[in-house]
């Protein structure tokens, strides 16, 4: 319960004025820092001595700050959230750190998630991916009872697991190829899952998979490192599920075109 | 002129004004809605739901955010669940169970038809999201499974672990992506709404910021929603992400909607305390674990031993002794309130603003490994935050904002007292009254989005001669220029005080005057106090950057400004209100620490309206409330 010693830092930061400027490193202090902080209230108090100093802040996108909505996510030292397993730089907390200790910051690098300023980045690729067929096609109104669908527990879960992805991009910033297959996979496998996906998942993973091509995220590795470095700790098991989606619907449509030609 | 507001809500028995409503609705012929352009603001569970369903009805739909994916809307953090009158349970729940619940819960001080047809729409929704593919909570058996919340002898919470909001909104979100997909949505993130264009009194457009850029951007439709969230965040630490606000309900408020019941917020009880100056946000800890938790502090004031030091004898369970019935399970008002009068008096826990909520009974009576089970996820949460391990000593919580149950004011159609600017979601004063049941804002949301706003946008559009506008209009040309001079004139001060810090000066006035108990002396020196902190403001504000780019402290600076003067409304709001009710706890009117209503003087809806300045008085006026189904009757926990 007692708190340990407050604690200095220093910070190489990445700092980009904008999309088109080069950037490059600045170091800054940070001084005082309670332990009982957070990652990013540490960087507030950063910012609020900039500001008063007159220098720009540090930009870097956050909102929930409680490893839920996604918006946070940067790398320190090389490590996408930071230095502990399955939390949000947003919940990661200053005792993690000690004295003296010299922290890199930089953001998600990856073609398909462009630097807009300092450590923000624009995953907007993810919005189109989920655009392009993340989703099962119901309109409101019309729905039947929902315990007309039964669900077994097992698989219930499983989706569940699946549906934790909170779209913040730290799988595609751990993979050397930046590729987005985690977080593709987590959305097709939440839908493959459930009985209501299934009358569409055909399409749904060719064309979410075309979608993830054609954002320019490299293809998988298979080494893992997407999951290791996941905040929700999203299975790997769901990209080989998203491969065996994609192989059954690219046969499928194979013998439907050539059913086609017969006729 | 003070006025009395009319509802609108359609005449005949509770049970059938909704069904009747909608059949006499007037209808938007299928080939006309492309013609009609509607602006959803906000893509929360109440926008995502209300875009998605009047893309689906092929209305032209442009949705906005500032975030820069809709997915991250702040419904994203809910935990708990949404209530269902399903009665899957067999457990004598019923609509019309939850509808006298939600009144009672509000302690009557909601519109009884709203609330009736919230419960009537709540069977629908939990029916939508199991088709979206929202993975709700199951039983071995598959089918559907609930919890109990508070407020309720009845088990009707559905659930996704301790992610609703989460999975809800990923519904909600992939609906509207559909329509983004089939052109029917036209989607703007990363824009925020910085005013409400009105043309002959109706609203018909918006100027938004991009955020990216900084530009300036009008956008025209026949039809603008908001679905803003709720303004929690006027007290600086709250449950609510960092990004929400009341800008764009305050820029609507501004243009003639007036704002009902500012003073209605709820205070959440068991959150993880304040632990230093640079906190930035407060986490919550779910209503559930008060069903294995016990609530207690030290009967001794300023005790400053650990807990595992001081003795059962010496042990205050103060909920169990006040109210022996409910125990810890006492609605969120009042063990809020109780938890505020112990540290107050100096029982906090180690001399500090905490009480405790301590798991040991529980754990010796059903092991570790049960509790782990139960709420795993909510101890790992909390070990994170705090450093401490919850199953060796108790948790230390205390009260925080967390939800606001006033908001722009709308008719029994959504619609605000401007014509054509529809209010959804927690932006609008909403069916909860003083006080807000668990487990209902998410249904709320997902009401008013998905069943609600698309039956009466229709009807409004097809009953409404709307002319040509464009955004090269002056009326568009005049909005865009008057936020420019206030963006200019914030940007040009280049003072000495951070927006930080000025928002937090305001915070703590708040919290201490118009927090969990307010008094008369207390809200006329916070009005005076908030007064100074606006002079401060527009006087010695320090923004970094220039307007033209991403600029975080910008933004946060507008957000601010707009929260200085809606504290001030609500300090004078709880200042009128001169009873107490659900949330609103004026220590002049209790009866031994409980509030006491005044159904003669205030059984109504406050509702402001802006004149003009922020030194003008507000004006008040009314929207009487009649209960011709649940009783007006005092509640009572002991
Ligand atoms: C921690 C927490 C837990 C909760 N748990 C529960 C629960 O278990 N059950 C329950 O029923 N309720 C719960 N609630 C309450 C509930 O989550 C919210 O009331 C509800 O989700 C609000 O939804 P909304 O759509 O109205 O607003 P939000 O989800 O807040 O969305 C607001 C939207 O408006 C946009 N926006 C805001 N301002 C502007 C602007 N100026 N310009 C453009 N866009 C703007 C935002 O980008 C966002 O898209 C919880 C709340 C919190 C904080
Ligand atoms: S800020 Fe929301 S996940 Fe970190």
């Amino acid at each position: 319960m007692e708190s340990k010693q407050n604690i200095n830092l220093k910070l190489k930061v990445w700092r980009q004025k904008n999309a088109q400027a080069k950037g490059e490193f600045v170091t800054y202090d940070a001084k005082d820092v309670s332990p009982d902080a957070s990652f990013l209230e540490m960087l507030d108090a950063v910012n609020e001595n900039l500001v008063i100093k007159g220098e720009e802040p540090i930009v870097f996108d956050h909102d929930c700050r409680e490893g839920i909505c996604g918006s946070c996510g940067f790398m320190i030292n090389g490590n996408a959230h930071g230095p502990k397993k399955g939390t949000t730089i947003c919940q990661l907390h200053m005792r993690q750190f000690s004295d003296g200790e010299e922290l890199t910051l930089e953001p998600w690098r990856a073609t398909a998630f462009p630097v807009m300023k300092d450590l923000m980045c624009d995953r907007s690729a993810f919005d189109r991916i989920i655009k392009s067929g993340g989703y099962i096609s119901v309109n409101t109104g019309g729905a039947r009872d929902a315990n007309n669908i039964l669900i077994s527990k097992v698989n219930a879960d499983e989706a569940f697991l699946s549906a934790m992805c909170i779209g913040c991009g730290a799988c595609v910033a751990s993979c050397k190829n930046a590729s987005a297959a985690l977080f593709t996979s987590a959305k097709i496998s939440h839908l493959a899952y459930l009985p209501q996906g299934q009358v569409e998942q055909n399409q749904r993973a060719l064309n979410m998979v075309a979608q993830m091509d054609a954002e320019g995220f490299g293809a998988c590795t298979t080494t893992g490192a997407c999951s290791a470095a996941c905040p929700k700790e999203i299975s790997l098991i769901n990209i080989a599920k998203m491969n065996r989606e994609f192989l059954r619907a690219s046969i499928t449509k194979k013998e439907e075109a050539g059913g086609g030609d017969l006729a | 002129m003070s006025v009395i507001l009319d509802s609108k809500v359609p005449n005949g028995p509770v049970e059938t004004k909704w069904q009747n409503q909608k059949f006499n609705m007037k209808l938007v012929n299928p080939s006309n809605k492309r013609k009609h352009t509607v602006i959803v603001v906000g893509t929360g569970l109440a926008g995502a739901s209300a875009a998605a369903t009047m893309g689906e009805l092929g209305y032209k739909v442009k949705a906005f955010c500032v975030h820069q994916s809709p997915r991250r809307a702040h419904s994203v953090a809910a935990q708990g669940g949404i209530n269902g009158a399903k009665n899957y349970q067999n457990d004598g729940d019923s609509i019309y169970r939850l509808f006298y619940d939600t009144v009672k819960g509000g302690d009557f001080r909601a519109r009884e038809a709203n609330v009736y047809r919230l419960a009537e729409a709540s069977v629908s929704i939990i029916d939508q999201a199991v088709a979206q593919g929202v993975p709700l909570a199951r039983e071995y058996g598959g089918l559907l499974a609930n919890r109990s919340f508070g407020g309720a002898q009845v088990s009707r919470t559905f659930y996704a672990r301790g992610q609703t909001g989460q999975q809800l909104l990923l519904g909600a979100y992939s609906a509207m992506m559909r329509q983004v997909d089939l052109g029917t949505v036209e989607l703007h993130s990363r824009r925020e709404l910085l005013d409400v264009v009105t043309v002959d009194g109706k609203a018909r457009g918006i100027v938004v910021r991009n955020l990216n850029t900084g530009e300036l951007e009008s956008h025209e439709a026949d039809v603008v929603v908001l679905a803003t969230g709720g303004y929690s965040n006027v007290f600086y630490l709250s449950t609510n992400a960092m990004a929400c606000a009341v800008t764009a309900s305050w820029k609507a408020h501004k243009k003639g909607s007036y704002f009902a019941n500012p003073c209605y917020t709820q205070i959440h009880p068991t959150c993880i305390p304040v632990h230093g100056e640079n906190q930035s946000k407060l986490t919550l800890m779910s209503e559930s674990l008060r069903n294995d938790g016990r609530i207690w502090i030290s009967s001794k004031k300023g005790d400053k031993r650990l807990p595992q030091d001081i003795p059962e004898n010496e042990r205050d369970y103060f909920l169990e002794r006040i109210y022996p019935s409910f125990g810890n399970l006492a609605p969120r008002d009042i063990a809020s309130r109780q938890a505020k009068f112990r540290v107050d008096e100096g029982f906090g826990a180690m001399g500090e603003t905490a009480v405790y909520l301590d798991f040991k009974d529980s754990i010796g009576r059903l092991g570790e490994d049960k509790i782990a089970e139960r709420y795993g996820n909510l101890f790992q949460m909390y070990d994170k935050i705090t450093g401490e391990n919850p199953y060796k000593q108790p948790m230390r919580i205390f009260p925080a904002p967390h939800y606001t149950m006033g908001g722009l004011w709308v008719d029994y159609n959504l619609m605000s007292t401007v014509p054509g600017l529809f209010v959804a979601g927690e932006a609008n004063f909403s069916d909860h009254g003083a006080n807000r049941l668990g487990a209902s804002a998410l249904m709320q949301g997902l009401a008013d989005g998905y069943f609600v706003l698309p039956y009466t946008v229709g009807d409004y559009i097809a009953n409404t001669t709307l002319g040509a506008v464009k955004t090269t209009d002056d009326a568009f040309k005049n909005s865009e220029n008057e936020v420019k001079t206030e963006i200019q004139k914030m940007m040009n001060i280049k003072g000495t005080r951070t927006v930080d810090s000025l928002h937090k000066e305001l915070g703590l006035v708040m919290w201490e005057k118009c927090g969990m108990s307010r008094s008369k002396e207390g809200l006329a020196e916070a009005i005076e106090k908030i007064k100074k902190i606006r002079g401060t403001f527009w006087s010695d504000v320090r923004i970094s950057g220039a307007a033209n780019e991403i600029n975080p402290e910008l933004e946060k600076a507008g957000r601010v400004a707009d929260f200085i003067e809606l504290g001030e409304l609500m300090c004078r709001d709880a200042l009128t209100r001169e009873e107490s009710c659900g949330g609103h706890f004026r220590e002049e009117h209790q009866i031994d620490g409980e509030a006491k209503r005044d159904d003669e003087n205030f059984c109504h809806v406050a509702a402001w309206e802006w004149n003009g300045t922020a030194e003008k008085a507000q004006t008040r006026h009314k929207e009487e409330l009649k209960f011709d189904n649940v009783k007006l009757a005092t509640r009572s926990y002991k």
